[in-house]
Parts: structure tokens; sequence; C-alpha cells
């Protein structure tokens, strides 16, 4: 919408104001206004101070927009977070490398830390499960331009895998480990052999009922994974023989996960410069290109889902051994949109983006856990609010690692 | 074959219900070109403004349930529209630039965002309608079993029949439906010769959302029983049902639904019906894999 800068136009925006109250007003008085009872009575609650709030919320909120559109009060000044972020950005890029190795330093030292307790352990193990989780849905979404809405399917078969391996047969986790990527893989191809020749939104939907699909399957056979009840009692890992628990077994978990993390997240920056990786990228860019070039796609986009996939069935493994119980609730939907956020919240294919949007995702719900009901709610805002504003990510944005000389897109 | 009858009309009755979700997914889909991830929310909307709309109704004393059916069916239609006229306008049309995923995404924050909105306004628990629509006619008898076709799914049937018919003649009739179209066909072009595009889009999601709102009705009634989750697997039913029927065809939405909603009940009749859900999942891979572009959908060709 092209107005006149620096108008001062009261009226247009009383005007602004009061047409986007009235939607609010009519969007509000149902679902805000009543309350359903519940159970099978038929007596209505009745708020009327709820939908007033958010009249007058919305009002206030879009009458603000219009002034700052309009008088441009945001306009040449810096206090923008979107350039905040730039400037810090383009102030540590120098120094990358060091940070990023102390960070790594601090991350090996963080058991014997002072600050090193049970709950801090604890969280970032669970942080860098995300981490790991969106390296891995990161070579597929963000390298290779695939939307798989259904990753948690193969994190789910990782995480089975163990459960039932180690309960049933005294597998122990390092022999468990490779099978479960093996069989995430697996399952990747399987998934990924007959869909990929689908455009990327039918990818998208086709992925998510195979998500939706294996969860189904996992609560309906009970002979075999125990439904929703779960698998319980899954050994901890142990390190040649040896056993750990308590605060050890705590510190031994963490460094599993840092090692699989860092790993993962070396073979994701390695592997960009590979050929399979420039091809990836490529069929990102214009998979017409890439056929006309000879590349074969099926085989390009098979090899990231499977790669992806393996990943996935890694953290799964690692994720059953840590709970020592896995179910059905772990992996539902709201999981890969969980982990799909950190990868777009981080950039998508950025590294350092990826950390950071994962231990934001993790941490920030943990911190407001007073707000638990409202905790999703906030969660699908941001979603949306980022797409609006920087959909390049939080944090960076990869460009395709190799281009011609002297030409940007 | 008196079983398979009695499970032929239950099959058609929910897949009236799915069709109606599913032409919003289909007319979306043709129109801006994404999956409009929310929609499956905007049905669940619709039936919690539908049982409220009931309950209301109740409480200042409207007896006549054709009365009151009319009315709800109004009420919601309207209430549940300014929810997709919302949706677009907040989360897809600032992204219409932008690049091919952000929409995409944008749609399933909006559906977690609206989920929990509605859980967080209604409570997470189930709220229920007791059955307002008795009775039926028995159409055969078989070794004992009654085939029955209660006066529910006639009015479902029939309501579903009649606004299908209806929103069919808006979009092949009508100005603001060639506008529709023309967006549909192209989009710069239509633009050029001063069709308002900004104006068609929204027009096709309040279309969407107030025919999800209608399939929010029928599910009130049908089932008596909603809960804020409902939305996601009828959601994916119904975007199985579009692309069944060939995505971008409103024929083909219906059509798709009736399949999936017989499907559905027949896998239910014989085969393990904790496996129902994923009838439809699978059903929907084999769709794409073996006919891409549906039953009734045309061919897409890519152009470099």
């Amino acid at each position: 919408m092209a107005s006149p800068s620096y108008a001062v136009r009261p009226l247009a925006w009383a005007k602004e104001s009061a047409l986007t109250a009235a939607i609010a007003f009519v969007l509000a008085l149902p679902l805000a206004g009543f309350r359903l009872p519940d159970g099978g009575a038929i007596t209505l609650g009745f708020r009327p101070m709820w939908v007033v709030v958010a009249v007058v919320a919305v009002a206030i909120g879009r009458f603000l927009l219009a002034v700052n559109r309009d008088l441009g009060l945001m306009r040449g000044t810096n206090i923008s977070l979107a350039s905040l972020w730039s400037d810090a950005r383009a102030a540590v890029a120098p120094y990358g490398w060091w940070i990023a190795l102390s960070a790594l330093a601090l991350m090996v030292a963080l058991p014997v830390l002072p600050f090193g307790t049970r709950r801090t352990l604890d969280l970032a193990t669970l942080v860098l499960i995300y981490v790991m989780l969106g390296a891995g849905l990161n070579i597929v979404v963000g390298l290779a331009g695939l939307l798989d809405l259904g990753y948690v399917a193969f994190y789910a078969v990782g995480a089975y895998t163990y459960a039932l391996l180690s309960v049933n047969f005294g597998l122990s986790f390092w022999m468990c480990l490779p099978i479960a990527g093996f069989l995430a893989a697996a399952a990747g191809l399987a998934l990924g052999f007959p869909v990929l020749r689908l455009r990327g939104d039918y990818l998208a939907i086709v992925t998510l009922g195979f998500g939706e699909m294996v969860r189904i399957i996992l609560i309906n056979w009970h002979s075999l994974t125990g439904g929703s009840n779960g698998i319980a009692r899954i050994p901890t890992p142990t390190l040649l023989g040896l056993q750990f628990t308590g605060a050890a077994r705590l510190s031994f978990l963490y460094f599993i996960i840092l090692a699989l993390a860092a790993v993962t997240m070396l073979f994701a920056a390695r592997i960009r410069v590979t050929a399979i990786g420039r091809a990836w990228e490529a069929l990102r860019e214009d998979e017409i290109a890439c056929r006309s070039l000879g590349l074969n796609p099926t085989t390009i986009k098979l090899s990231a889902f499977a790669v992806g996939a393996m990943f996935a069935g890694l953290a799964g493994a690692f994720f059953a051994a840590r709970q020592g119980f896995v179910s059905p609730a772990s992996f539902t939907f709201m999981e890969s949109a969980i982990i799909l956020a950190i990868v777009v919240l981080g950039g998508m294919g950025s590294q350092t983006g990826l950390v950071f949007a994962a231990a934001v995702l993790v941490l920030l719900p943990e911190i407001f856990r007073d707000f638990a009901e409202l905790r999703l709610l906030l969660f699908g805002a941001a979603m949306v609010l980022i797409m609006i504003w920087r959909p390049q990510g939080l944090v960076a944005h990869r460009d395709p690692s190799v281009r011609l000389a002297g030409r940007r897109s | 074959m008196a079983y398979f009858l009695q499970q032929l009309i239950n099959g058609l009755t929910l897949g009236a219900i799915y069709g109606l979700i599913a032409i919003g997914y289909t007319m979306v889909y043709g129109i801006v070109g994404m999956i409009n991830f929310a929609h499956g929310e905007i049905y669940m909307i619709g039936a919690f403004i539908a049982l409220i709309a009931f309950a209301l109704l109740a409480q200042i004393g409207v007896t006549s349930v054709a009365a009151a059916l009319l009315i709800v069916l109004v009420v919601t239609m309207i209430f549940t529209s300014a929810y997709g006229w919302s949706v677009e306008r907040v989360a897809y049309r600032p992204l219409r630039r932008s690049f091919r995923l952000a929409p995409l995404i944008s749609a399933i924050g909006m559906s977690i965002l609206l989920q929990n909105l509605v859980q967080v306004l209604q409570g997470a628990r189930v709220k229920t309608l007791p059955p307002l629509i008795r009775g039926g006619f028995t159409l055969m008898e078989e070794n004992g079993f009654a085939v029955t076709l209660s006066i529910l799914q006639i009015v479902i049937i029939v309501t579903t029949t009649v606004l299908m018919v209806g929103f069919a003649l808006l979009i092949e009739r009508t100005s603001l439906g060639r506008a529709q179209r023309a967006c549909e066909q192209d989009r710069l072009m239509a633009e050029l010769v001063g069709v308002n595009t900004d104006r068609a889009i929204s027009l096709t999601f309040v279309i969407g959302a107030a025919l999800a709102a209608v399939a929010g009705v029928m599910v009130v009634l049908y089932y008596g029983v909603v809960d804020f989750f409902i939305g996601f697997l009828a959601g994916l039913k119904a975007f199985t049902a579009a692309v069944l029927g060939g995505i971008g065809s409103i024929p083909g939405a219906m059509l798709g639904g009736l399949i999936i909603g017989l499907t559905e009940s027949l896998w239910a009749a014989y085969l393990p019906a904790a496996y129902k859900d994923v009838a439809a999942f699978a059903l929907l891979i084999l769709i794409l894999i073996f006919r891409p572009t549906g039953l009734l959908g045309r061919p897409e060709v890519e152009k470099v």
C-alpha cells in the first residue's frame, strides 16, 4: 500500500483501526465471548470482557502500525530487530571460527563446570538432540529443498529399533546405533522411492501422511510395540562394558549426543562441497536445469532423503537410550513441526543459525513453563510472523556453496 | 449385502462432509498454488461456532429444529468465513512474492496457532451436543440386520448437495466467480485486464471457509462430539480427497470426498478399524504414484 510519506492523518488511522477492530470483534465474539461447557450440559458461559480486551488490543495495535507506516518512525533508525541482527553478525563474522571453537570447548567442559548441574546437562542434551535432528532435516529441506513434514517418522524408526533390539535381544547401544541409522535410511528410501517424483507441496503432504501412518501403526501394533503404553526399561548405553549411574550417566549421555551432533554438523558442513552436496543444491535451485545437464533428480533426491533419515534414526536411538522409554506420544506431527521450525528459523542451510534456533526453541518453553497453555499458541504465531518479517531466518542465510564467478542470482 | 448397503450409506454421509472441506483446499490450490494447511482448523472452528450457536439458540428458547438448523448454518458460515478471510489476509497475502515454501510454513504456523487458540479459549475437553434430529427409515431387512437411512443422513446429504451446487453456480455464473476463475488461469493477465485479484483470492478463501463451516455444522450434528484437534485428521483426509479428485477441480473434490468417505467406512467395516486412518494416506500415496493429476485433474505442464 503506497502512502504519502510523513503525513499526519489521524482520521485515516482511526478509520483503519476501527475497521480492523470490527473484524476482530467478529472473530472474537463466538470463540472468546462464549465458553462451551465441558460435558453434556447446555449452559453457555458468557465473557464479554474477553471480547472487549481483544478488540481494544487489536484496534490499538493496528493504529500504531498505521502511525508507524505513515510517519516512518522506524525508518532511518537502526532500532529494528533485523538490522540489529545483521550488525551483530557482521561484527562477529571475522571471529567465526574462534567463537565456534570456544563454544565447542565450553560444551565439552560443561559437565565439570560449576553451572553444569543436572538440569543444565539435561537441557543441553535435549538441545543437542534437536541440533542433530535439525542438521539432518536441514540436509533434506535446506540443501535439497524437499519439504519433509514427516521427519519424525524416521526418528521414531530409530528409537523403536534400539528399544526393540535391546529389550528383546539384549543388543548393546553401540550395536544398535548403526542398525537404527541403517533402518531409518531404508525407511527413507522406501518412502522416497515412490513419492520423490512429486512436486514440493505434494511431497510435503505425503511425508506428513507417512509420519501419521507410522504413528498409527506404532499405536495399534500392540504385540510388537506395546501400543500407546510404549516400551519401558530400555537399557542405558555402556562404555566397553562399563555401567554408568546417576550423575555420571547424565554426563556420559551428554558426551554421546555431543559427539553425534558434532559429527552430524561436520558431515552437513563438508558434504556441501562434494559432488552430491552440490547436486542437492543445484536441484533445489532449478530442477529442470539439473535434468538438462544430465543429473538424475530421483537418485539425488533419494540420497538426500536417505541421509537425512539416517541422522534422524541415530538421534532416535539416542533418544530411546536417554529416556529409557519410548511411546508413540513422542512422535507426533508437532515434533516434526518443531524440527522444521528450527531449520526455518535457523535460516535454511545455515549451521550456526541451526544451533541458535534449536537452543531458542528448546529453552524458551522451559523458561515459560508457567504459560504452558499459551506456549504452542505463541509458537504458531512466531512461525507466521517470522515468515512475514524475516523469511530468510533469524540468523543467517546460506547461498549456494558454489557459484560461477561474478554471478549473483 | 444388507451390511454392505448400510456401510455405503454411512460412507456417503461421511464423504459428503469430506467433500465440503476438500472444495476449500482445491479452490485455494487452484488460485494461489498453495496448500492451505490451516483449512482443517477452519473446519474445526466452524464446528465450535456451530456448537456455540446451537447452545445459544437452546438458551433463548428456539424449539423448532428446522429453524435452529437454518439459523445455525447461516451464523456459522458468516463467522467462520471471517476466520478464512483473516487467515489469508494475515498469514498468506504478505507472502505472495516470497520464496516457495514460505506460505506453506506460515500455514503450518497458522494451523498450530488456531488449534491452540481454540484450546485456550474453549478448553481441551471434548464438547458434546445431544442428538437433535432423530428417526429414520428402514430400507430393508436381512437376517435380522436392518439397513436404516436416518433423517439426519438425508439432511446432511441434501444440504451438502444443495450448497455444493449453489457454490458451483456462483463460480460458473456470477461476475465474482468469473473473476475468480480468471485469476486461477493466469493471475498476472487477470490483473492486467482489470480484475481485482486480491478480492478474488479473498473470495476464494471466504467460500472455502463457508463450505468448511457447513462441514463443521454437519459433523456436530452427525457425531455430536467435537474437540480442538479434529481439524488435523479431517484436513488431511479432505486434502487427500482433493488430490484424488484432481487438485483445482471442484467436481473432483466432491468425487474425491465421496471416495475417501466410502473407503473409510468400508475399511472400518471389513478390515481392522484401528487402521482406517492409514487407509486414506495409503490411498493418497497410491494415487500420487499412479495418477498424480487425480481423477478429474488436468495434467500440469511446467514451463522453463
